[in-house]
């Protein structure tokens, strides 16, 4: 593998984090004019004794470091089709359930705690091949997955956005965006994380700038910093929300950012307002899902009347964010 | 059905896991082992702790046959070491299918990893970004990175630090598992199925060296000074000040 680079120079052309290797192992870092094999024959006993490890062994480990590099590369599968064929509940009855999702759609998952929706979703992210405890199939693109696709799958297919998830790192928000797009490869990574800022802007009911730190965010402003990074930057096909809150945030905006970007989303929610804007619920009991329900028309219809209802309550919360006055009436 | 039950007796398979100390180890062994138990595979575990533990009590409760040792004024490298093959023969003894031998966090120079053997770091997303980088060889000789505690961080943080520690070992299999919900120890119980058959680990090799001893500190000496310093003593250049 090193043999393909005549020098250190090529390498880091070709596979910029190959560098992260010498750093890493407190390696001396080579000349970029310096030959892989040259670099490793001179090495000093000194530092070999520091790795732990002879010349050979070490030039072996960077051919190998080398060819597992194009694995960073390796983003989320696409998703064209996203099924789960159902198996059984807690008390073993079988679930009638044979659910297709594609990108665009939303299903909204309802029931108490404990009724399954967790399990649901570690089912979809481990393509679930009857093999947990449910039973269920999830098949993409209408395939099952095989073990390599399954394992190269695992924590990229599903994202996931709940309200005890916070921000910790010590970073500004452009800092962190950038970071994001970096590890996404992308070329331009301050154009991505701009475009992500705009966005979550648009969704935060109070501005923020680049240079503001992530763990001075507000709340409403945090959640849609995160809803607008996962609609734009992140690969994950499938999006898991946990119950956007109120906290100033335009929730359906929100899911139409997310499903304008393709993604299918599953929603666990108790908002009547969420749940009408799903085109299906998946009514969960007993760890199976129990029903699906498509949003009838009379639900539909009464959609606009509850949206009305919830930009009053918005106002209402300007108002008081403003020192305003909270009058309210049911008809105005 | 009982030949291969038969064979698994003196083929047990050896995983060793390694990770910061709370970085979730015991709660991703307990997970794993329930969806082995599953699968009608027990597993066990033998704790390599540095000062005490209550971890045993956890796996006891459990149901899971545990083992613990304490190295105490010992380098718990050598500890691990010097009692590795025993703690082998221990889980052949007890019929185990998996044997998940478990150290705490060391001095992060060192990793428990054997050739030959599964390999499994433990690491959690509040650590840092900068953790995947330090952690050292636990993390970049490791075949399975575990990265737990993903729940509390948000989606882009979690695949900042994924991203981080795939730079850092690019050939592990990372994997997201949640100690609290379960949620990815079935990508977890996937792979270790496909671990080799550990028969004995004499003769088996660290994937990492030990640390260079023997100096006077090894020996109990206290005090401190050129005077009182014998043996692999190493100097460190201090910049001089400009005159």
């Amino acid at each position: 593998m090193t043999s393909t680079y005549p020098t250190f120079a090529a390498i880091w052309e070709a596979l910029p984090p190959a560098r992260d290797f010498f750093a890493a192992q407190g390696l001396p870092m080579p000349a970029p004019k310096a030959a892989p094999a040259d670099y490793f024959a001179a090495l000093s006993p000194d530092a070999l004794a520091e790795v732990g490890t002879d010349a050979a062994t070490l030039s072996a480990r960077f051919a190998d470091f080398l060819a597992a590099l194009p694995r960073l590369r390796a983003d989320a599968p696409r998703v064209a089709s996203l099924t789960v064929r159902g198996g059984t509940g807690k008390d073993g009855r079988p679930e009638h359930l044979d659910l297709t999702l594609c990108p665009g759609d939303v299903a909204a998952l309802v029931g108490p705690t404990g009724s399954g929706k967790s399990r649901f979703l570690a089912d979809v992210e481990w393509l679930a091949n009857g093999d947990t405890p449910t039973g269920r199939r999830v098949l993409l693109d209408g395939k099952t997955a095989d073990a390599a696709g399954r394992l190269a799958a695992s924590g990229r297919l599903v994202a996931q956005l709940s309200q005890n998830m916070h921000f910790v790192m010590d970073l500004t928000v452009r800092e962190f965006l950038v970071a994001h797009a970096e590890s996404r490869l992308l070329a331009d990574a301050p154009a991505a994380a701009e475009a992500v800022e705009g966005l979550a802007n648009e969704l935060a009911g109070e501005p923020f700038g680049p240079d503001t730190a992530l763990t001075a965010l507000s709340g409403g402003q945090s959640r849609a910093l995160m809803i607008a990074d996962v609609a734009r930057l992140c690969a994950s096909p499938i999006v898991l929300v946990d119950e956007i809150e109120n906290a100033g945030i335009d929730r359906r905006k929100a899911i139409s950012l997310l499903t304008g970007s393709g993604k299918i989303v599953l929603m666990a929610t108790h908002d009547p307002l969420l749940a009408l804007t799903a085109g299906r619920r998946l009514v969960f009991a007993a760890g199976a899902v129990a029903a699906v329900i498509a949003t009838s028309p009379e639900e539909h219809a009464s959609l606009a009347a509850l949206a009305q209802a919830d930009a009053k309550l918005a106002a209402l919360r300007d108002s008081l964010r403003r020192g305003g006055s909270l009058c309210f009436s049911q008809e105005k | 059905m009982a030949d291969p039950a038969r064979e698994r007796l003196r083929f047990v398979q050896l995983v060793t896991v390694a990770g910061p100390p709370s970085s979730g180890k015991t709660s991703v062994l307990l997970k794993l082992a329930a969806v082995l138990g599953r699968q009608g595979r027990r597993l066990g575990v033998v704790k390599f702790d540095c000062l005490t533990g209550r971890d045993k009590d956890v796996f006891d409760a459990a149901g899971i046959p545990c083992a613990a040792g304490q190295s105490g004024a010992l380098c718990p490298d050598h500890f691990f070491v010097c009692n590795a093959s025993d703690a082998h023969a221990w889980g052949l003894s007890r019929g185990l299918d998996v044997l998940a031998v478990e150290s705490a966090g060391l001095c992060n120079r060192c990793a428990p990893h054997v050739e030959g053997a599964l390999a499994v770091c433990v690491v959690d997303n509040l650590s840092g970004i900068d953790t995947p980088a330090k952690i050292g060889p636990m993390l970049r000789l490791a075949d399975v990175v575990a990265v737990t505690k993903g729940d509390v961080v948000s989606q882009a943080e979690r695949e900042v630090f994924a991203f981080r520690v795939r730079r850092a070992n690019p050939r592990a299999t990372v994997l997201f598992v949640s100690g609290l919900t379960g949620q990815g120890a079935e990508a977890l119980a996937h792979v270790v199925a496909g671990a080799p058959a550990t028969p004995s680990l004499d003769g088996a090799s660290l994937r990492f060296t030990m640390p260079a001893a023997v100096c006077s500190y090894c020996l109990g000496q206290r005090k401190i000074g050129t005077d009182h310093q014998m043996g692999n003593v190493r100097k460190m250049d201090f910049p001089r000040e400009p005159a």
